[in-house]
């Protein structure tokens, strides 16, 4: 079977077969992309795995019901056979008033150059990425003689393609790519033995952070884990270091999606325009940045990306919302449809923040006399119906200001509500290593469960 | 078996144009004169999803994926390839890409891939898979489960319901001559609603399914029982109380409370992190790590369940392993490279996400056996503690051995007696001590009702559970009342 090359043509003829077939709308995202990754372990090559990837999906409307569908076999039979299953599929679904494209003229116009692409790095040989991986675990290993395994070191890189044609009349496409490198280093002293993590991500090969300082990274966090225990469970201050904020952020970016809320299934529900968290947070969704990971010039729909005050100062300003869930609630989308294909499409964040505050870390940490300064979470123990909040947390007890002793094998206890209202200071340590993002910040009071 | 082999090697060469002759040459070049075994796994996979929420059904959704993913081993080493455009040609050129990884490797050092043994199994014989029942009777059915779950009670705000189906060919050609095709149907039904009274919103969420077909949900009208217990749970939430914090003993309940034994056991005894020696489990086979009256099995032959296959993702029958045995580490879940790296039998747990992902160990559906108390007893035999029925996720940190398993459903025992219903709470462990700490075990042995998923390294793999009712004695819980 002849293969077809993705493009924007293609997408043009599909949309047009469907409109034939009585399709009253629709679109297609295509993707298609080169991603490469190796794991080193113990200073050999564990695994290489190397692969190309080309998908499609389409979703049509017929009037107010739609159906979404989507193929990885981009031939001339298959995709005609996309376009009558998806057309038979829309036949089934129930007329839903506020379903269809985005309005016409809000689609995006100009699409910005986000400098998503390190198109020179497709260059990088196999034997440099094998040496990256080689150098970010060494560089673990090499730290500290209770560094005597390692679950491996990695290097990872996807090159990718995004094509979006909507049959309103738009038709955009861009390219990405993303490199990585990473180690989990375990350390064992007295009977305890522990694994931990850290990496540098980013879109151009020359930015990411040196594979030796990611090492020793990896090396401190995993040392400092080494002969933990529980404590006794009381009720203290809650420090969250900035990869643990922005756990937070990831469930407030849940709870604030524009399925969530029309569905009742968000304990923020009503709140647009009330005080959710204290005066100190302030959240930011910004998909214009150049560079960054969550940045794109246009959103799941061709609607044009902003920048947006999520929170400001407390308060809360905007949801995330694609044009059906905005539909739903009576607002306008705000560029943050997000598409899994052959799905109808769904929310996220482009690249979502804390605004950094005044305070240092060590200075937040001085403040407790007796709290928990947390570096890990683990578990599912948030539900977002009602922002009741309990997981499996480790890290180190803090006592008159200072870290003292590694913990591990308690939960910290909360609600969510109650959690960002209690935000008494934020850090001024923000970076934006991944999409999500936010400083150190300190919770007046959790529960701490343990003993 | 063999009417299984038949259809999936046809159903490759028919839509592909792969037949056994390619194989061998593909098979060839990649294993090159260097490595010691290489393997190609072909994957068509058809999903389908209907859903319903606010009294419509407004997606259907469907999806195709078709690859192969080609993988060579030398010594400790994988090299992996794979492509979605299933030709000769890009067969050859990710057999040569994966066989850079036997480049280098030292002559002198062969290591015997263990070989298959013993026929696959035929578990899960369907007539018609539910991805081809016509569209409109699973519309209709979700419209039926909607109304039904809506008058069970005025408070039910919102029903959500989901009915996801797959359909999945595979074949697996080994460079030891072995070709297996298994044909792998899975399907499930979930129910959730949202009960509303005086401002307090609380949810309820229920599901089942397994290889199945669709008669599964309707003919004894089994739908009905997962709308009830979503109803009921989310409406008892409306009354639950906040969740006690720290240190008691637990009562869980029979059946998908073995997560547990997923994330407690489960993971820190595959294969790939005891070769590695990162489990906490690493060295310890036959070490006492449950008290004597814990027998833990995993055992993907199981008829029709989620966790079973006919073979694993590397063409080996899948088996009943024991774990544990009366307390005693008996053994490890195994892929072909870790047992041949350890030196151990191939136990059929070599599973893998999709032809884009490299097998590991993994589990099937684990669970602990039947022991001799009756439920009630054990929960007699509390004076104040923990009973938990119903568990939403749970993860663990391999490596220090801790793991959390989260309540959706649970109450108090006060004085032997089941009283207060609590909010959820998170449970905190540590694996290798948490079933030493087991003093009864129920004579109710429950397997789940078929909605797990397993998460390792990115890679999801469906699972399955099960447990009698068990106590514990001094568990962490992760409430909000110290």
């Amino acid at each position: 079977m002849e293969r077809y090359e993705l493009s924007q043509d293609l997408a043009r003829d599909i949309l047009a077969r469907a409109t034939a077939k009585g399709a009253s709308q629709g679109d297609v995202v295509m993707v298609e992309g080169d991603s490469f990754f190796v794991t080193v372990r113990m200073g050999e090559v564990e695994k290489i795995s190397q692969a190309g990837e080309k998908r499609l999906g389409l979703r049509l409307f017929f009037g107010n019901s739609s159906a979404s569908a989507s193929t990885s076999d981009i031939s001339k039979e298959s995709v005609e056979r996309l376009v009558d299953d998806t057309a038979q599929m829309a036949r089934a679904t129930a007329q839903d008033p506020h379903s269809g494209l985005p309005p016409a003229e809000t689609l995006a116009r100009d699409l910005p150059d986000l400098e998503l692409l390190d198109e020179e790095a497709r260059g990088v040989s196999v034997e440099e990425k094998i040496q990256i991986a080689m150098t970010v675990e060494k560089s673990a290993l090499e730290f500290d003689s209770r560094i005597t395994n390692s679950e491996g070191g990695e290097f990872s890189n996807n090159f990718g393609r995004v094509i979006y044609a909507s049959s309103h009349g738009f038709s955009g496409e861009y390219q990405g790519s993303t490199f990585g490198h990473s180690v989990a280093p375990v350390a064992k002293s007295n009977g305890s033995m522990q694994r931990d993590y850290w990496y540098s991500s980013n879109r151009k090969f020359a930015r990411l952070e040196s594979p030796k300082s990611v090492g020793e990274k990896a090396a401190q966090r995993v040392l400092r884990r080494l002969g933990a225990s529980k404590v006794k469970t009381c009720e203290v201050p809650v420090i969250f270091d900035p990869e643990m904020a922005a756990s937070l952020l990831r469930n407030l970016s849940s709870a604030i999606s524009g399925y969530a809320l029309y569905k009742g299934a968000s304990f923020l529900v009503g709140k647009l325009g009330t005080q959710i968290a204290s005066e100190l947070v302030t959240v930011i969704d910004d998909g214009t940045i150049a560079g960054a990971l969550g940045s794109r010039p246009f959103d799941g729909e061709g609607l044009p990306i902003k920048k947006k005050i999520i929170v400001e100062k407390g308060r809360l300003q905007s949801y995330l919302l694609d044009s059906y869930s905005g539909r739903k609630l009576g607002m306008e989308s705000t560029g943050n449809a997000s598409r899994s294909l052959g799905e109808p499409p769904g929310v996220a964040p482009a690249n979502f923040f804390f605004a950094a505050g005044g305070n240092t870390p060590e200075d937040i940490i001085k403040t407790v006399k007796q709290g928990f300064y947390v570096t890990e979470l683990i578990g599912f123990g948030v539900n977002l119906v009602t922002g009741d909040y309990s997981r499996g947390a480790a890290g180190l007890w803090i006592e008159n200001g200072e870290l003292t002793h590694p913990v591990e094998e308690v939960t910290i206890a909360g609600n969510l509500k109650e959690m960002f209202q209690n935000i008494e200071m934020v850090g001024n340590d923000l970076e934006l290593r991944g999409r999500i993002a936010a400083p150190t910040i300190k919770i007046s009071q959790m529960t701490v469960a343990g003993n | 078996m063999k009417q299984e082999i038949i259809p999936a090697a046809t159903f490759f060469d028919r839509n592909f144009g792969v037949g056994s002759r390619d194989l061998d040459k593909v098979l060839a070049t990649a294993l090159g004169k260097k490595a010691d075994y290489a393997d190609l796994y072909f994957e068509y996979r058809r999903n389908e999803g209907v859903s319903l929420e606010e009294g419509l059904v407004k997606n259907c959704s469907q999806s195709t994926a078709n690859g192969v993913g080609v993988r060579v081993l030398a010594e400790s080493k994988t090299g992996y390839a794979h492509t979605d455009d299933i030709t000769t040609e890009n067969l050859e050129l990710a057999a040569r890409t994966a066989q850079y990884i036997a480049q280098d490797r030292r002559p002198e050092l062969p290591v015997a891939v263990g070989k298959v043994k013993g026929e696959a199994h035929d578990l899960y014989p369907i007539k018609t898979s539910v991805t081809d029942i016509p569209l409109e009777r699973k519309v209709t059915l979700l419209y039926e489960i909607d109304k039904y779950a809506r008058g069970l009670d005025p408070r039910v705000k919102n029903v959500f319901v989901s009915l996801g189906s797959e359909y999945k060919v595979i074949l697996v050609a080994t460079s030891q001559g072995l070709v297996v095709g298994d044909i792998q149907p899975l399907t499930r039904l979930n129910v959730t609603c949202i009960a509303e009274e005086g401002g307090n919103r609380q949810v309820g969420s229920f599901g089942g399914g397994g290889r199945v077909e669709f008669g599964f949900f309707v003919d004894a009208k089994d739908y009905e029982r997962y709308a009830r217990e979503a109803v009921r749970q989310a409406i008892l939430n409306l009354s639950a109380q906040a969740a006690p914090a720290g240190t008691m003993d637990v009562v869980l309940g029979p059946g998908w409370p073995g997560i547990l034994l997923h994330e407690a056991i489960g993971h820190g005894l595959e294969g790939d992190f005891n070769r590695k020696k990162t489990s906490a489990f690493s060295d310890r086979i036959g070490q006492r790590v449950a008290s004597e009256l814990c027998t833990v099995v995993d055992d993907g032959t199981i008829p029709s369940r989620r966790g079973s296959m006919n073979v694993d993702d590397e063409g080996t029958p899948t088996g009943r392993n024991v774990l544990i045995e009366k307390g005693i580490l008996k053994g490890y879940l195994q892929d072909r490279l870790n047992a041949s790296l350890m030196k151990m039998p191939l136990t059929g747990n070599g599973r893998r996400e999709s032809y884009a992902h490299i097998p590991m160990p993994r589990m099937t559906n684990t669970f602990m056996l039947a022991g001799e108390s009756d439920p009630e007893d054990i929960i007699h035999s509390v004076k104040n503690g923990l009973y938990a029925v119903s568990f939403g996720g749970g993860q663990v940190d391999i490596t220090s051995g801790k793991f959390v398993f989260s309540a959706s459903e649970a109450y108090l025992i006060e004085d032997g007696k089941v009283t207060q219903p609590v909010k959820g709470a998170t449970l905190i462990g540590n694996g290798p001590d948490v079933l030493t700490r087991v003093s009864m075990v129920g004579s109710d042995l429950k397997l789940d009702e078929g909605v797990g998923t397993c998460g390792k390294d990115g890679q999801s793999v469906p699972v399955g559970v099960g447990l009698p009712t068990i106590r514990i004695d001094g568990l962490t819980v992760g409430g909000t009342r110290a």
